[in-house]
This record gives structure tokens, C-alpha cells and sequence, in this order.
């Protein structure tokens, strides 16, 4: 980052890869994007029609939602049930936006369209920036690179796209896994504090797998950031996000 | 308007108000030492959680699927050697695809 070298990204101290917002966004949001094919396939075969698969993806943006709507509608569950579990689902995205915040801070108006990108794609890329502007340019093109990607591949699913060949078959299933740990390993080897809070954040989220509702678990992976906030809170007086002046700071 | 169309609209409604509901929280209440390092704590450990359930678990079982697993294998070889981003995600659905066109389930 030009005029900037001692800078602490956003998402952590000195990454060692040089982060490129609009390429890495474009990327992958084509490669998660592709698999709205599997989700308008699984959308349509649960009893969905090809315009409520459609209206998800435009309206609900969010995939494991909308995946878990289809899944209660095709095991023939309630409504209710499977919309309120698309719902619960759907409020990790209110942590994320917690953050996003800080770091994009949308006005007025502004947090109505961006709002619809946040998820956890979008989240991780832009908190893995080195600053504000190229922060505010990962968001942006993740996620309409995703949203258009995503929306085209569940019309295509839907229609039957997804008989040329399944998502899993060309390695699309681990992008999402590969893509989230990529984007918090710069993180993962700033801190001792970070390590720990994702170990037990997978620790929780697998060990209560198999007794708690899809889902859930993940959302239960927040009471590790918690714990990990308690005992090493941020220094008081911290500088803001990615203050260009920051020399490493502890806060991130 | 149909029961399922009403479970489309309200699912895309409630999510997208929990979308919303983050970016609203006035910043003042995000500025205690402690609040602050849970939002910034919060992305880390859902996102190694999901990446975890997305890579070993299926529904509410288990589900280890040696392809996937070498793949994300793949990716931490790839963060090691401080390959790029985008080369890490091609490593990891390459390897998950090379294994299952191998015969590897």
C-alpha cells in the first residue's frame, strides 16, 4: 500500500500476501457464485418453484438460508419451522455487520443496498484489506460479482442447469472452507488471542454438530470471540481501523 | 398469494432485516475496549467455524469426505507457502477434483 508500508490491515497485522480487493472479489465470487446452480437445483426439486428459487436469491442473498428453507420444504417440515430456521440462520449476518460497519461506514440511505451484501463472502474479504478505501472496493465487488453470479447460477439450477454436472465434481464444495480460512489466516497469525478464539470456535461449532439445529452451531462459535474479548479486551485509546500512522496494533 | 410464497418473502424479509439490524447499531455502543474485540473476534471465529462445518459435517452428521478434506488440506499447504489468494482456492478445488475424477469419493 503506497505511502502506507507500516500500516496494520484491517483484518491484522502486516498480511503477508498483498491483498487485491477487485481480483480476489471477482474471483470469488465467480467460484461461490457458480454454486447458486446447486442451490436453484435443490430449490426447485424441494417443491419450490423456479420463481420463489429466484425471489430467495434476489431478495434473501444469504445461502445458507435459503438452502435451509429448501431443505424443511423438500422433508415435507412446516413453514414456520423452516422459516424461522432460514431466519436464526440468517443472524450471524447481523454480527458481520456489526464490524462491517466500522469498517465501511454506510450513512443514511447508503446501509439499505449494502446491507443486502453482507454475508459471510463479503465479510471476510473485506476485513482481510489492508485499509478503509480498498476495504470499501472488496465489499463492493465481492459482492456484486457474487450477487450476479449467485442470482444467474439459481435461474440456471432451477431450469435444470444442474444436470450438466454437479458443483462437487470440479472441487466447487471446498471453495467456501478454503476461501474462509484463507481470508483469516493473516488474522489467525497475528495473535495468540485470534488462534485460540478459532480453535474454539471450531471446537464448539463441531463438538454440538450432531445435538443442535443446522446452524446453530455456527452461531454458538460467537461465544469464543466473547470469551476471547473478555479476557484481552482492546487497548483503551486504540487507534481507529487501519489508521495509516498505526504502527502493529494490538487491538486488531 | 400462496403459504410457500409467504415463507420465501418472510425468510428473505427477516434476513435481510438481521443484515440491516448490524450496520444500524449506533457506533458509540461499539466503543468500549471490550465490545470492540468482540466485533472484531466475532468474524474469525464464525468464519473458522464455518469453514470447519462446511468442510467435515453435512446436515446434523458428520460427513468426511476425503476429497474435500485433501482439498482444504491443500489450501493450508498453499497459506503456508504464502501463495496467493485466488491460487488458494484453485489449489484446494483442484485437488478436491483431480482425487474424485481419481475414483476418490
Amino acid at each position: 500500500m503506497p505511502g502506507c508500508e507500516r500500516a496494520a490491515p484491517v483484518g491484522g497485522p502486516r498480511a503477508d500476501r498483498q491483498p487485491r480487493p477487485v481480483r480476489d472479489g471477482i474471483g470469488l465470487g465467480l467460484a461461490v457464485g457458480v454454486s447458486g446452480v446447486a442451490f436453484g437445483a435443490a430449490a426447485v426439486s424441494s417443491g419450490l418453484t423456479v420463481w420463489q428459487s429466484c425471489a430467495l436469491s434476489v431478495l434473501a442473498f444469504t445461502g445458507a438460508s435459503q438452502f435451509a428453507l429448501a431443505g424443511v420444504i423438500a422433508s415435507g417440515g412446516s413453514l414456520l419451522a423452516g422459516t424461522a430456521g432460514a431466519i436464526l440462520l440468517g443472524s450471524r449476518n447481523t454480527l458481520y455487520g456489526l464490524r462491517l460497519a466500522e469498517v465501511l461506514r454506510p450513512r443514511g440511505l447508503r446501509r439499505v443496498p449494502v446491507a443486502l451484501g453482507v454475508i459471510d463472502e463479503t465479510t471476510a474479504i473485506t476485513l482481510a484489506q489492508p485499509d478503509p478505501a480498498a476495504a470499501t472496493k472488496a465489499f463492493t465487488t465481492t459482492f456484486w460479482c457474487l450477487y450476479l453470479t449467485w442470482n444467474l447460477a439459481t435461474l440456471g439450477g432451477a431450469l435444470g442447469a444442474g444436470r450438466i454436472g454437479s458443483p462437487q465434481a470440479f472441487g466447487l464444495d471446498v471453495v467456501g472452507p478454503a476461501a474462509f480460512l484463507a481470508l483469516i489466516w493473516p488474522r489467525l497469525k497475528s495473535g495468540r488471542t485470534e488462534r485460540l478464539v478459532a480453535l474454539a470456535g471450531v471446537a464448539l461449532a463441531l463438538a454440538t454438530t450432531t445435538v443442535l439445529p443446522v446452524g446453530v452451531p455456527v452461531i454458538l462459535a460467537a461465544t469464543a470471540a466473547l470469551a476471547g474479548a473478555l479476557a484481552a479486551p482492546a487497548a483503551e485509546g486504540s487507534p481507529e481501523v487501519a489508521d495509516c500512522t498505526s504502527p502493529e496494533d494490538p487491538a486488531k | 398469494m400462496t403459504a410457500t410464497w409467504i415463507a420465501v418473502l418472510a425468510t428473505a424479509a427477516g434476513c435481510y432485516v438481521l443484515k440491516l439490524a448490524g450496520l444500524t447499531v449506533p457506533q458509540r455502543i461499539l466503543a468500549g475496549p471490550r465490545v470492540r474485540r468482540f466485533a472484531e473476534l466475532v468474524p474469525v471465529a464464525l468464519l473458522a467455524a464455518l469453514s470447519a462445518v462446511q468442510a467435515a459435517t453435512n446436515g446434523q452428521a458428520f460427513d468426511v469426505d476425503p476429497a474435500r478434506l485433501a482439498g482444504l488440506g491443500a489450501a493450508v499447504v498453499a497459506l503456508a507457502l504464502r501463495a496467493p489468494f485466488l491460487a488458494v482456492i484453485v489449489t484446494a478445488a483442484a485437488t478436491a477434483a483431480a482425487l474424485r475424477a481419481a475414483g476418490v469419493s
